[in-house]
């Protein structure tokens, strides 16, 4: 039977090629193979404001996704956002005194915690806390502060003439 | 009083229809597990639903990853966004017009066949004459078609999702010069594998198993002459497109509402 032959053939080929496709997706397309169910730590950090940061965001030590956020709540106590990040633990040679910071990657882009390691021998563990943190740069805030400054700085100026 | 005749009688036309797929779709599914048992059934179906509708998903879903990579660059470069180029293409593909667009095209091309080849049975006697050799039909020709639809869908909308995302990157960092690198890693950080691809993939078996469903319940119940078939062919395109479209609606408002 040369035709059933064939027509497996084809049925055999064009579901490896749908399952190929799906594959494709799923390690290519999604976030699956940068984050699978690697072994992470998680250490947290207390921010003043951790603006648009969102759960799932980046977290990278200079310039390399090395973990994400896993959570972000409000303290009642201190009134700062506590963010946890999962960190993979390949990384674990992280100094105690390392610095999170919030930043945004390009003018529009996404928000990310940048960490950038200190000089202690210590290195943070899981359920560490971070306590060197700088808040997420709030655009409306920094263009009010530059508004009211320019405005203060042409007050003086008609002052002096 | 003629007018409320006749909206009582088209709303028990509809209702007795609704009814009568209810119950060929139960017996459809009932007549599945004999099919597993003779896989050649299955293969033969496969081969003419899936292998066969092939071609025009691959094609098609280059050309709408190719015509997102030029829509979507033109926008985004307004905002001097294009490095986003790659997330807008992955996901519009992979949450909407995979699943979406595939099923379109099955209804077209495989739903279509499959209404008139069971319509043209039914108006040849075929069905009756099994019937008459103590074969169930629906065992026999219905349920390896449905099963085979329902299998064909997600691969072949994967398949469209896939394709279609070559294709925008093509146009995007061949042609219009995106960056390569920024294209893929944009995708890979915002993409979800549950929350996009495994839903994009629900969506397509659902429309698989509604278009299937549709098609072979239209063909069943065509009236056997040539026009009752030409009637029941049209019915399963209008309506498979209409289904499609409104559980899609409901299905991205039930899976990407949270976020």
């Amino acid at each position: 039977m040369q035709h059933t032959a064939t027509q497996d053939t084809l049925v055999g080929l064009f579901v490896a090629a749908g399952i190929a496709g799906l594959f494709f997706l799923a390690l290519q397309v999604s976030n699956l193979s940068s984050f699978g169910d690697k072994d992470t730590y998680t250490v947290t950090a207390s921010f003043e404001s951790s603006g648009g940061l969102k759960v799932k965001s980046a977290v990278s030590a200079a310039g390399v996704k090395i973990g994400k956020v896993t959570d972000i709540r409000f303290d009642p106590k201190t009134y700062q956002s506590v963010v946890s990040m999962a960190i993979e633990t390949k990384y674990n040679t992280l100094p105690e005194d390392t610095t999170a910071s919030i930043f945004t990657a390009g003018l529009l882009g996404e928000q990310y915690v940048n960490l950038e390691p200190g000089g202690s021998e210590d290195v943070l563990k899981n359920g560490s806390k971070i306590d060197i943190t700088q808040s997420a740069i709030i655009l409306e805030k920094v263009i009010g502060q530059f508004l009211f400054k320019s405005a203060e700085e042409k007050a003086q100026g008609d002052k002096k003439e | 009083m003629q007018f409320f005749q006749r909206l009582g009688a088209s709303t028990r036309t509809s209702f007795t229809k609704l009814g009568r797929a209810t119950y060929f779709l139960l017996q459809t599914l009932s007549g599945i597990l004999s099919v597993l048992p003779r896989p050649r059934l299955l293969m033969n179906q496969l081969f003419s639903v899936g292998v066969l509708s092939f071609l025009i998903i691959t094609i098609s879903g280059l050309f709408v990853g190719m015509v997102l990579g030029l829509q979507g660059f033109y926008i985004l470069s307004d905002f001097g966004a294009e490095e986003s180029l790659g997330i807008m293409v992955a996901a519009s593909l992979v949450r909407e017009l995979g699943p979406v667009v595939t099923a379109l095209l099955f209804a077209g091309r495989a739903g279509s066949a499959l209404t008139a080849e069971i319509g043209l049975m039914k108006a040849t006697e075929q069905l009756s004459g099994m019937e008459m050799m103590a074969i169930d039909p629906i065992r026999r020709i219905i349920s390896p078609r449905f099963l085979a639809g329902f299998i064909s869908m997600p691969l072949l909308a994967s398949l469209f999702s896939a394709i279609g995302i070559i294709g925008g990157q093509l146009v995007g960092t061949g042609l219009l010069g995106v960056d390569d690198g920024a294209y893929w890693s944009q995708m890979q950080n915002q993409i979800d594998f549950y929350d996009d691809i495994i839903n994009g993939v629900i969506k397509s078996i659902i429309f698989g198993f509604v278009t299937s469903w549709i098609a072979l319940f239209e063909g069943y119940d065509a009236i056997p002459t040539s026009e009752g078939v030409s009637r029941a062919t049209t019915r399963t395109v209008v309506n498979s497109a209409f289904s499609i479209l409104g559980l899609d609606f409901i299905l991205t408002a039930l899976m990407f509402g949270d976020d």
